[in-house]
């Protein structure tokens, strides 16, 4: 009897108990969509916030001095140990094979003013290199020039927040004079708006200026510290390497000795996004075991199905027996039974996994991520919990004996 | 010469309830090529285990059995049915027919596991066997379309599906009315007639009548072995006296 043949008999046993074979499959329906819905919303959850890492800037090193406070003293202060805008145009001047750009970033709050309104927020001294580093675009204007930074030329460019806040929306904000702290500032352009950051900060809620401008005119303090230096790499194949030479520059720069420590830190998004992947990535597998349960429960109730199936056609199983029926046949046709049961369930399941990942997405506004490897993994699994929970009760009618299958009652 | 069948001091012995029964307690018995033989005898006599054991469905407990010059009491379960599949055919009491299943597709079943026929061949043959045993025109009809003689023609047309040598009928008549019982014996006649060897358990004298040789059993043994004289039918009567002969 030959593969097509058996298949006739399985399908065909399937559609004669339609009710049977409908309740049977939606144990694998429900297994298979679970599953495909979870994984398609994790995976859509992750990608979500690997996109948002990777907005805070391209191929990113932040390098932040040393925070270690020792005992009451605050380590560092006076030993040259705290970063400066020297060190972020040094690693510029040195790595330029390995770095694309880099900025200081010296932060300070400031009351800003503008005719008759105010608002506090933050000055981020930096370089040009911001816009490529951060994945800045001007909307109105211009950015400040390198021949500004280099003079301390008093101009910034605002963001949305704060043009909002200042300005109003009505007015443009570019050649305006506008007042931070005691100074006067030119606006010459307008930040394109980022919106709010994977930690809900929002990030247009600055003025930018040069640096080397802040630092004069805005920061009061004798050691020319920077907050931290942006960096970004020309590719992040070099991470591993641009991250050693990096702390190697400072810790010449910084005059370090072998026995001392880093007196800076040096982060970038690939950790972060490990972190975040780990949680997200936990997540994933504990809701995918949960929809494993499920399939488990559906294969379960396949075989139990397929037992009663093989006890009511006990005497069918006899008959085909004593015209030729080998055992390897019997089995053939009740295993098949099974795995067309549960690819059907499977098909199905894919198409409800899918339709309701899109569905909960549309409805909570959460991004899915449906993939086409796992989805056709889910599928072939399907089939796979049919052999698997279909192999028993096959077995036990294969090894049934004709006589016994002929006489039952 | 070697018999059709063959088979030497056989037993075949149940535990029931721990105490042993002997359901058949070393029976030996010949049939040769186009015989039509009848074993007879009370329920509980054996017979039907017999005929069990004679169709390759069960495996004596001691004792040879040769089919066709080979030995099969101790072959594999695969391996019998593939000599149920292609050197007998069977006929039961309850007709045994796949429910809603047409009559063509019952009849085809054999050949589907000998896989000898392609599709048409098989069709066609199926076909003529139908048309043979008188169901012309109702190839389509499923087993609860048809009636019990109808039913039990159709299951005579599957035991020939794969033209086997012998076919066994375990009370082939026991589910049907005296009309249909006729006209089935009728049927055996002539395929016995056309060589078909036929080995048929019945416990009724007038159905065992249309055999020409006579088995009767009791309590596993053979007490009576006997074959009509020449091409004359015993008649009912002579088939009771011989059975109340055997068992008195």
């Amino acid at each position: 009897m030959n593969f097509a043949m058996i298949f006739r008999v399985a399908a065909r046993a399937i559609a004669r108990n339609k009710t049977r074979s409908i309740l049977t499959c939606i144990g694998i329906i429900v297994g298979i969509a679970a599953v495909i819905a979870v994984m398609a919303i994790g995976q859509g959850a992750q990608t979500m916030m690997v996109r948002e890492i990777s907005s805070m800037g391209n191929n990113l090193v932040m390098v932040f001095p040393e925070r270690r406070v020792q005992g009451p003293v605050s380590g560092g202060m006076g030993q040259g140990q705290t970063m400066t805008a020297g060190d972020a145009e040094a690693v510029k001047r040195e790595l330029g094979h390995l770095v694309q750009g880099v900025s200081p970033s010296v932060r300070a709050t400031v009351q800003m003013m503008y005719a008759s309104k105010n608002w506090s927020g933050n000055v981020q001294g930096v370089s040009t290199d911001i816009l490529q580093i951060g994945n800045w675009a001007v909307a109105e204007g211009r950015f400040f020039t390198e021949d500004e930074q280099s003079r301390c030329a008093r101009v910034c460019v605002v963001g949305a927040t704060v043009r909002a806040n200042l300005f109003g929306e009505d007015e443009n904000p570019v050649g305006r004079t506008i007042r931070l702290k005691n100074m006067t500032f030119k606006v010459v352009g307008l930040l394109a708006p980022k919106g709010a950051n994977n930690w809900g900060q929002d990030q247009d809620d600055v003025v930018m200026a040069p640096y080397t401008s802040v630092e004069r005119y805005l920061q009061r303090s004798k050691f020319r510290n920077i907050n931290m230096m942006n960096v970004s790499l020309v590719s992040m194949d070099d991470l591993e390497i641009a991250k050693r030479e990096i702390a190697a520059l400072l810790r010449q720069r910084h005059h370090l000795a072998d026995y001392q420590d880093d007196d800076f830190e040096t982060r970038d998004t690939t950790e972060i996004m490990n972190t975040i992947g780990s949680v997200t990535g936990l997540m994933t597998v504990l809701l995918t075991a949960v929809a494993a349960i499920s399939l488990l429960v559906g294969g379960i109730g396949i075989m139990n199905i397929m037992l009663v199936s093989v006890t009511e056609r006990i005497r069918e199983i006899g008959l085909r027996m004593a015209i030729g029926a080998s055992p390897g046949n019997i089995l053939a046709q009740f295993l098949l039974e099974a795995v067309v049961l549960s690819t059907i369930g499977g098909a199905f399941g894919v198409a409800l996994g899918i339709g309701g990942a899109e569905f909960i997405g549309w409805w909570k506004g959460w991004p899915i991520l449906i993939q086409i490897p796992s989805t056709v993994g889910a599928f072939f699994f399907s089939s796979f919990v049919g052999m698997f929970f279909g192999f028993y009760p096959a077995y036990r009618a294969s090894r049934l004996n004709p006589i016994d299958c002929l006489r039952y009652e | 010469m070697s018999h059709l069948i063959e088979i030497s001091d056989m037993y075949k012995i149940y535990a029931i309830g721990g105490e042993p029964v002997h359901a058949l307690d070393g029976v030996s018995l010949a049939v040769d090529e186009g015989e039509f033989v009848a074993i007879m005898g009370a329920s509980g006599s054996g017979k039907s285990t017999m005929l069990n054991i004679l169709g390759c469905l069960d495996v004596p407990t001691k004792g040879s059995y040769r089919l066709d010059g080979t030995e099969v009491a101790a072959r594999s379960a695969a391996e019998l049915a593939k000599i149920r599949n292609r050197k007998l055919g069977f006929v039961f009491q309850s007709f045994n027919l796949l429910a809603r299943t047409s009559a063509i597709e019952n009849v085809e079943l054999p050949d589907l596991y000998m896989g000898r026929l392609r599709a048409k061949e098989r069709r066609v043959r199926a076909m003529e066997l139908l048309g043979r045993v008188g169901l012309k025109g109702r190839e389509s009809h499923t087993p609860a379309q048809l009636s019990g003689g109808q039913q039990q023609r159709v299951a005579i047309a599957r035991a020939l599906m794969n033209n086997p040598p012998v076919l066994f009928a375990d009370e082939p008549t026991g589910n049907l009315d005296t009309k249909s019982s006729v006209e089935i014996m009728e049927l055996f006649s002539e395929l016995s007639s056309e060589g078909i060897t036929i080995v048929m358990v019945t416990h009724e004298d007038d159905i065992a009548a249309y055999a020409k040789r006579h088995v009767v059993m009791r309590d596993g043994r053979i007490m009576r072995d006997d074959a009509s004289c020449g091409s004359a039918r015993k008649t009912v009567g002579e088939v009771a006296r011989l059975v109340r002969e055997a068992l008195a």
